[in-house]
């Protein structure tokens, strides 16, 4: 399935002028890269006609790191894999480990822990909205836009776990601590203006005829491509596949939450930006079922944990739907206070790897917002 | 007392004092452009905007000139060193050069030239030279393709853009920029040409590199185009081309189609009025420009040459046929004036409807806010 080129096809009668193709690097200081990322552009003109990316600059040995403390220590580097959506890789991470051990988590825990995962979830589709619209060319406004509802979640959590990015709430177990009284209040007034601020970009840039032009029709993928790519999460729901781990595999109390799968029709970059739209609104949903039904009252920490957590000999792979696609842990024990192994198989990483495919044959403005739509986050990718 | 009398001593002595009065307005000018730009994004974005130096920010402007004269002026090793460093001042002049026939006031101008807007839309494409000579020379990827870019936007754009303006031009008569105002004492020229208003308008943001055609300067793809490699004095010199490109431009918008210094009231309320009518319109004008910065994306360069050569160029062609034939018939004004309205109101819905129509964009917005309808 592969559209890599092996020759080159020229476009225009050359009538005697020699062209040659002209290499651009972007990265790792670019504003379009979002981080440390950079790739080198072969471009014929304006077209794209081969890309290379490389990655690596912010790696920081996360998984040889996590081999080496307690289990209950690696928290911190966990949330900062993902560092838009903090305790959805946390969640992972303490999922994974409550997996190798066979540890309960009380009700409300999970509870929380859904609500605070969802409100993640938000939070960096948020940051997608803002950040792809820059790229597309917006001035900035979308990108404040969006830092508006980012601020109110940011502040929500820093009132329930002490911090805003990096908040190691969660607890093997459970979580650190209970919720603050006026929380389900708060909450609320924040997923009012989250789905205010949808709506602002619905007319920021949704409707706009030229976001539309530049997005429509844009390096379709189909399924197929996306499965073999290795395409998770809302890449590849834009292509048509309703694939959801939340659905998919349960964890957590998934099952009991009533919620929908956006899926988009052909993969193109404005169903991948819209399939992100109707998700935020579909987390929106799962944390008010999750208000209404939580239990007012209970334990949200297991209180039967040794103080020091031993696994014996365990193997374990769980998978949870992370904001930017399949993110999971395969995790070994051997004995010890700490894991063996534990392997992370991030999803901006996979769906990086198919940037080649998806940009050669576009413009350079192209492949800037297909880098964009993938939602790239260098922390994860370079763990 | 005509235009061109002297004002001030002998006729060469008068030119200089003109041309240095406007220099110095112009700096002033482009100065609270940049703060002004600076607050209406600010205000679009929800931010304040400048506002430590001086009372509101207002000194923002001087602190930035005053940093970037004190910057070290780099040249990178690989440019073409002539050709790098007089690219700002190839890109400066010509649009300060405009700003010579622009009548601000009745008999308040540098020079009454008689082809006036010939004068102007011949001078607007040498601004192309510096900008390709500092894509060119500057030895960096990134600049050159800003300075292509830019140069294949700035031709395409100039055609619409000046049969736009001759449109006007026939319905005046005239190419004297003076008498062009003069003649509009009654109505402008955008009740009768809005469609070449529109044309000129578009035109217009893309010759200055404003969004939603920004594709020479864009930050997020090219992250600045062809002036990436300066810093201090000729970096802002660019600047300074721009934002007074800017407003030479609305000046000019001002002066043909909003009626200039003469409507309403021009002639009877003195030049203090005539002074605030041009600077109230131009300033209008620069306004939108930033409003539609804060709040539209970027086309991609094959869309704007599409735009431009399949939209454009054709519309403006038609308009001036049209012109031709009610100027041969001797066909009234008004009607000439519905015939553009209709035509003008048609062509911008038709970008919309296109968009809307073409993107499914209706059907995705609003099904995935009703919770329990099928997701798209």
């Amino acid at each position: 399935m592969s559209t890599w080129p092996t020759t080159r096809e020229m476009d225009i009668e050359t009538d005697g002028f020699d062209t040659v193709d002209m290499s651009i690097n972007v990265g790792p200081q670019h504003p379009a890269t979002h981080g440390v990322f950079r790739m080198v552009l072969t471009v014929d003109g304006e077209r794209v006609v081969d890309c290379e990316p490389y990655i690596g600059y912010l790696h920081r040995g996360l998984e040889k790191l996590t081999e080496n403390a307690d289990y209950r220590q690696s928290m911190g580097w966990w949330d900062r894999t993902d560092y838009l959506a903090g305790m959805c890789c946390e969640g992972a991470y303490c999922m994974a480990v409550e997996k190798l051990a066979g540890i309960e988590v009380p009700d409300r825990a999970e509870y929380i822990r859904v609500i605070m995962m969802e409100l993640s979830r938000i939070n960096s589709h948020f940051m997608f909205f803002g950040a792809f619209g820059a790229d597309v060319g917006s001035m900035g406004t979308s990108f404040i836009y969006g830092w508006r509802e980012r601020e109110r979640i940011y502040d929500l959590m820093e009132e329930v776990a002490g911090d805003r990015m990096f908040p190691t709430y969660f607890r093997i177990g459970g979580v650190t601590m209970d919720l603050p009284d006026n929380f389900e209040q708060r909450c609320r007034w924040v997923l009012d203006s989250v789905k205010k601020g949808l709506e602002d970009f619905d007319g920021l840039l949704t409707g706009n005829e030229v976001f539309i032009e530049r997005c429509r029709d844009l390096s379709p993928v189909t399924p197929e491509q996306g499965i073999n790519w290795g395409l998770t999460g809302p890449m590849l729901r834009a292509t048509g596949l309703k694939w959801d781990i939340r659905r998919a595999e349960p964890y957590s109390i998934y099952p009991h939450l009533k919620f929908e799968i956006p899926v988009g029709r052909q993969g193109d970059v404005f169903d991948r930006y819209m399939v992100r739209m109707a998700e935020a609104y579909q987390s929106v949903r799962i944390i008010e079922q999750c208000l209404d039904e939580m239990p007012k009252s209970g334990l949200v920490l297991n209180p039967s944990l040794p103080k020091t957590l031993r696994v014996n000999d365990a193997e374990c792979y769980l998978r949870t739907e992370g904001t930017k696609g399949e993110y999971s842990i395969y995790a070994i024990a051997k004995g010890g206070n700490k894991p063996y192994r534990m392997k992370l198989r991030s999803p901006a990483f996979c769906s990086l790897s198919a940037l080649r495919e998806m940009v050669v044959g576009t413009y350079v403005a192209d492949a800037i917002i297909i880098l964009g739509s993938i939602d790239i986050v260098l922390g994860e990718v370079d763990k | 007392m005509e235009f061109g009398d002297p004002f001030f001593g002998n006729s060469y002595i008068d030119a200089i004092i003109r041309l240095n009065i406007v220099v110095l307005v112009m700096t002033l000018v482009v100065i609270y452009l940049t703060y002004g730009e600076r607050k209406v994004l600010g205000r679009i974005q929800q931010r304040i905007g400048p506002n430590r130096t001086g009372p509101g920010g207002l000194l923002q402007g001087f602190a930035d000139a005053l940093k970037l004269l004190s910057k070290e002026d780099l040249r990178p090793r690989n440019a073409d060193r002539w050709v790098f460093e007089l690219a700002p001042f190839a890109a400066f002049v010509p649009i300060f050069v405009i700003l010579v026939t622009l009548p601000f006031a009745e008999n308040w101008g540098v020079r009454n030239l008689s082809l006036g807007l010939f004068f102007v839309f011949s001078i607007l494409g040498l601004n192309i030279v510096g900008i390709l000579m500092a894509g060119l020379g500057s030895g960096s990827k990134y600049a050159l393709l800003g300075g292509v870019r830019a140069a294949a936007q700035m031709i395409s754009y100039e055609i619409p853009l000046v049969i736009s303006l001759l449109a006007v031009a026939m319905l005046a008569g005239t190419f004297n920029l003076n008498e062009i105002v003069l003649l509009q004492e009654t109505r402008p020229y955008i009740i009768v040409q809005p469609l070449a208003f529109v044309i000129f308008f578009t035109a217009m943001l893309a010759e200055l590199h404003r969004a939603p055609f920004d594709i020479p300067v864009a930050e997020s793809e090219v992250s600045g185009g062809y002036f990436i490699e300066y810093s201090g004095m000729r970096w802002s010199l660019f600047q300074l081309a721009e934002y007074t490109a800017m407003w030479a431009f609305s000046i000019f918008a001002a002066v043909v189609f909003l009626g200039g210094w003469a409507w309403p009231m021009g002639t009877e309320w003195g030049w203090g009025w005539q002074l605030f009518l041009t600077i109230a319109k131009s300033f209008a004008l620069i306004f939108s420009m930033m409003w539609i910065r804060g709040t539209v994306v970027r086309l991609r360069i094959d869309q704007l040459m599409n735009f431009c050569w399949k939209g454009l160029i054709e519309i403006s062609f038609a308009l001036l046929l049209v012109n031709g034939f009610f100027l041969y018939y001797g066909w009234p004004e008004e009607v000439l004036a519905l015939v553009q309205w209709a035509a003008t109101i048609i062509f911008i819905g038709f970008i919309y409807t296109r968009g809307v129509r073409r993107s499914r964009a209706n059907e995705y917005i609003g099904t995935y806010r009703n919770p329990e309808a099928a997701t798209p």
